[in-house]
């Protein structure tokens, strides 16, 4: 009889059948371990939860009150005699990669990842694995990133310039991992920084949580349009042409995303500028990570599945194509990036 | 090349119309004259022949890139512009020279003349020493259209507050037959126009339409009181052809199309009547299939357009004639600012003193003062094979591009029928990445019949979910087409349908167009061929 793989890919999430777990599943499962805090990989409804740290509080103010176990990079658990251990994916703060190991054979599930190191979360970590089950969200070789160094340097001169015209400055990423990467690289010489309601609770859950952020002003309805102008405002993709920006007026709009790599994508949000600013690899750094794994076998998970697949396919990899429901949180980011302003 | 690069950037950058203006006038004062007009050529236009056929392109370049071919090719579907995917996908080199743009384009025009080997290696050299932006830059340049998302008005707005000239003025200069090489930024700018090019066209009025969309339909009180009385209205009928301007200068003639494309070979059996035209005369009208005193469908006129060279047969077979409807010069003196019904009596002498009136045709005016009346005869557009009414003012200058008040078109209503979108594929541009271009299947017994494909009509909510469908429901991929699960029902619009035998439905459509999502219909719903092949009758 054929050995039963480690994990498995059922109706519910990413299955260990030998621990009886669900690493990230979106169906409601007895146990569930969570890469990091995003909806399309924390989802509501599991009887148990195991997931890093950093993790708590955000899982907290989004599930409210689950069973929560939290543990650090590098501790394990061992659930029926497999071994799972946490390393860190640089994805967001608290974003694990997930290493299932039972007798000698390694598994790691990467959840999100990006190869950079932002400042914000412990930098990614390769590990050495037979299996690698990998998102491929930029999975495309005409996505490559430039450094954030460069990226901040453009975003902080956009802001002094928009200030010396008068204007209040309004940049979207979405609000957890991105919104705080934006608010600890700002040049708070240039002026102050406010946030969207939506932002600054994530801020809240990640400071409960002992993670250090810059000084932000919540906007409430009692600021005024003097208050803003000439400062920056952080607020999500969705908050963007509400009349909630009326108080911004007179406004520059700009949006940090990976998808602002693209021409077009860039032109339909109709966004005054875009930053190319993802938290996820782009296409050298997942192959490097992937090589970095040594790993046989890759399962892509969400992304441009097909085509990087293929390639790995081609350079000597045994890719496979998995169905999952991941990417929804991207995808939405996305499609709100893509799709506006057509 | 570096400022042109960052000229297309820095309008990339904003959607504020002065601030592309701003930009634009940054442009030009910072480089040479030469430059500048090689820039004011390339963003209306004028762009060099191309080098190195794009396969050869592609292929030369790829080898810098180190990806397989059919990477490249969806990598293109993901973003939708050969230019960009190839400077995306190329490494950035560490050592760059900056030649200005007309050197680069001086370079380009020369190496089309040379061999295969040094194309190749004056390409692989080149981009070793250039930024991605620089490479995009170069690329738009080597590769198909150069279209920036900055319109020409925006343009010539920058160039009259440089120069001091009336817009108008200068968007009259900028037309015709000029390329970078025969014209100087300074004859552009000067004073006095100095310019000894006879074939130069004026720029075309265009109208508006009075109703936005044929869901917005305006009544016959609705239009009496936006327009005012029916009677200081000239009332035609508007004609499905080509439009175009007719130019006798100094006994020679040329016929311009719309998008500025000299097409004077086109129409031989338009020649004599033009030659009989007195010198210094420019005329604006329409060219049509035309046979036996009656016009034929556009599709007609399509089988020649295309063409390098027109047999006898078609010429006997598909000849065309010219319907005119107004006069911007006479006897050499520009007319413009004269009013509709000025003009128009001088276009009726000039066309009842022609021997050649089976070819030079006039629009003829419907004669009413009442709204109801010319309701009724917009009604009738279609079996005249034609598209709808045009409203002129008769106190009406002939003004320079799309302006509202004085010209409209009153178009009728679209055909339509409910069908099923059976492929879709990426568009391009704003829409890369997205799938936005749909093929629709009307029923033939219980087979879906392909018939036509359309791109737009959807708003960006629904573009998304429909987008969102496709990567669903899939059922086969062929190369960047997808075979999608036959489900959803759309109301497409056209404004005519001719019999085909190039297609399978045996019809093409005019003008497809998404009219709305007709959620509330199953696909069994949607119409049946028989239901498509009447309209024909």
């Amino acid at each position: 009889m054929a050995k039963k793989p480690l994990l498995e890919f059922n109706q519910n999430g990413i299955y260990c059948a030998q621990g009886d777990f669900y690493i990230d599943p979106w169906r409601p499962v007895k146990d569930a371990v969570i890469t990091h805090g995003h909806s399309d990989h924390a989802k509501w409804g599991h009887q148990k939860y195991l997931a890093h740290t950093l993790s708590r509080e955000i899982l907290y103010h989004r599930l409210g009150q689950i069973s929560l176990e939290t543990m650090d990079y590098g501790e394990s658990r061992i659930k029926n005699g497999v071994k799972i251990t946490f390393y860190p994916a640089g994805h967001i703060p608290g974003s694990a990669q997930i290493k299932v190991e039972y007798q000698g054979e390694i598994w790691v599930v990467s959840g999100d990842y990006k190869t950079e190191d932002d400042g914000i979360c412990t930098p990614f970590e390769p590990v050495k694995c037979h299996s690698f089950i990998s998102e491929c969200t930029f999975g495309m070789p005409v996505y490559k990133w430039q450094p954030q160094a460069e990226v901040f340097k453009g975003i902080n001169e956009w802001w002094q310039q928009k200030q010396n015209e008068g204007k209040t400055s309004v940049l979207a990423g979405y609000s957890l991992g991105k919104a705080q990467r934006i608010l600890q690289n700002l040049d708070l010489n240039i002026g102050k920084v406010f946030t969207h309601g939506v932002i600054h609770n994530s801020n809240e859950a990640l400071i409960r949580n002992g993670i250090e952020l810059n000084p932000t002003t919540l906007i409430t309805v009692l600021t005024t349009k003097e208050e803003l102008k000439g400062n920056i405002v952080i607020c999500p993709p969705s908050a963007i042409g509400t009349p909630w920006m009326r108080k911004m007026n007179p406004y520059s709009f700009g949006y940090c995303s990976g998808w602002m790599a693209i021409r077009g994508a860039k032109r339909r949000r109709a966004a005054d500028r875009g930053f190319v600013l993802s938290d996820h690899a782009d296409w050298d750094g997942l192959i490097s990570a992937i090589k970095a794994t040594e790993c046989d076998t890759v399962y892509l998970t969400h992304g441009y599945t097909a085509s990087f697949s293929r390639y790995l396919s081609e350079i000597g990899y045994d890719a496979r194509e998995a169905k999952t429901l991941y990417g929804n949180e991207e995808e939405n980011e996305a499609e709100e990036a893509k799709g506006e302003n057509l | 090349m570096k400022a042109f690069a960052q000229l297309f950037l820095s309008l990339d950058e904003t959607n504020k119309t002065n601030e592309k203006v701003r930009v634009i006038k940054d442009y030009l004062l910072s480089v040479s004259d030469e430059d500048k007009i090689q820039m004011l050529a390339l963003f209306t236009g004028r762009k060099p022949k191309r080098p190195i056929n794009s396969t050869q392109l592609k292929e030369w370049a790829l080898e810098l890139s180190q990806i397989p071919d059919w990477l490249f090719r969806e990598s293109y579907e993901v973003v939708g512009d050969l230019a960009e995917t190839l400077s995306l996908l190329l490494p950035e080199s560490e050592n760059q020279e900056n030649k200005s743009l007309s050197t680069w384009i001086q370079e380009i025009n020369k190496i089309r003349k040379l061999n295969d080997e040094f194309k190749k290696s004056w390409l692989l050299n080149s981009l070793q020493k250039m930024t991605r932006q620089e490479m995009f830059m170069f690329f738009k340049l080597l590769t198909g259209g150069f279209r920036v998302g900055v319109s020409q008005n925006l343009v010539v707005k920058a160039l009259s507050e440089i120069s001091n000239l009336d817009p108008a003025t200068l968007t009259h200069r900028m037309m015709g037959n000029w390329e970078a090489s025969t014209f100087s930024y300074q004859d552009l700018i000067a004073k006095e126009d100095g310019t000894s090019d006879i074939s130069r066209p004026y720029p075309f009025f265009l109208a508006y339409p009075i109703q936005e969309t044929s869901e917005k339909q305006k009544s016959v009180e609705e239009l009496e009181s936006e327009l005012g009385k029916a009677d200081d209205w000239q009332a035609e009928f508007k004609w499905d052809g080509i439009r175009a301007q007719l130019i006798k200068r100094a006994d020679e003639i040329f016929i311009w199309s719309r998008g500025e494309e000299l097409a004077t070979e086109k129409f031989p059996e338009l020649h004599p009547f033009m030659m009989y035209l007195p010198n210094g005369t420019v005329l604006d009208g329409e060219i049509l299939a035309f046979k036996n005193e009656q016009p034929l469908p556009f599709n007609i006129l399509q089988t020649r357009i295309g063409r390098k060279t027109l047999s006898k047969k078609i010429l006997r077979e598909n000849p065309v004639a010219f319907i005119a409807y107004d006069v911007m010069e006479f006897y050499g003196e520009d007319i413009r600012s004269k009013s509709q019904e000025a003009r128009r009596k001088i276009l009726e002498q000039i066309q009842s003193a022609s021997p050649h009136q089976d070819k030079f045709r006039i629009s003829e005016i419907i004669q009413t003062n009442d709204w109801n009346f010319l309701a009724q005869e917009r009604e009738r557009s279609r079996d005249l094979l034609a598209e709808g009414l045009m409203l002129k003012r008769k106190s009406a200058t002939y003004q320079v591009g799309r302006k509202r008040g004085d010209w409209w078109k009153w178009k009728v209503d679209p055909l339509s029928v409910d069908a099923v979108m059976i492929y879709a594929q990426k568009g391009h541009g704003r829409r890369a990445d997205l799938y936005t271009d749909y093929t629709f299947a009307v029923w033939d017994g219980d087979k879906l019949v392909p018939f036509a494909k359309a791109y737009s009509g959807l708003t960006d909510a629904e573009i998304r979910k429909v987008d969102h469908f496709v990567k669903r429901n899939t059922l086969e991929k062929f190369g960047p087409v997808r075979t999608v699960k036959a489900e959803l029902v759309f109301e497409i619009g056209f404004e005519g349908i001719n019999k085909s035998t190039r297609h399978k439905s045996g019809v093409a459509l005019r003008f497809p167009r998404i009219l709305r999502w007709r959620t509330d219909k199953k696909m069994e719903e949607a119409d049946s061929l028989e239901t498509l092949l009447q309209f024909l009758k």
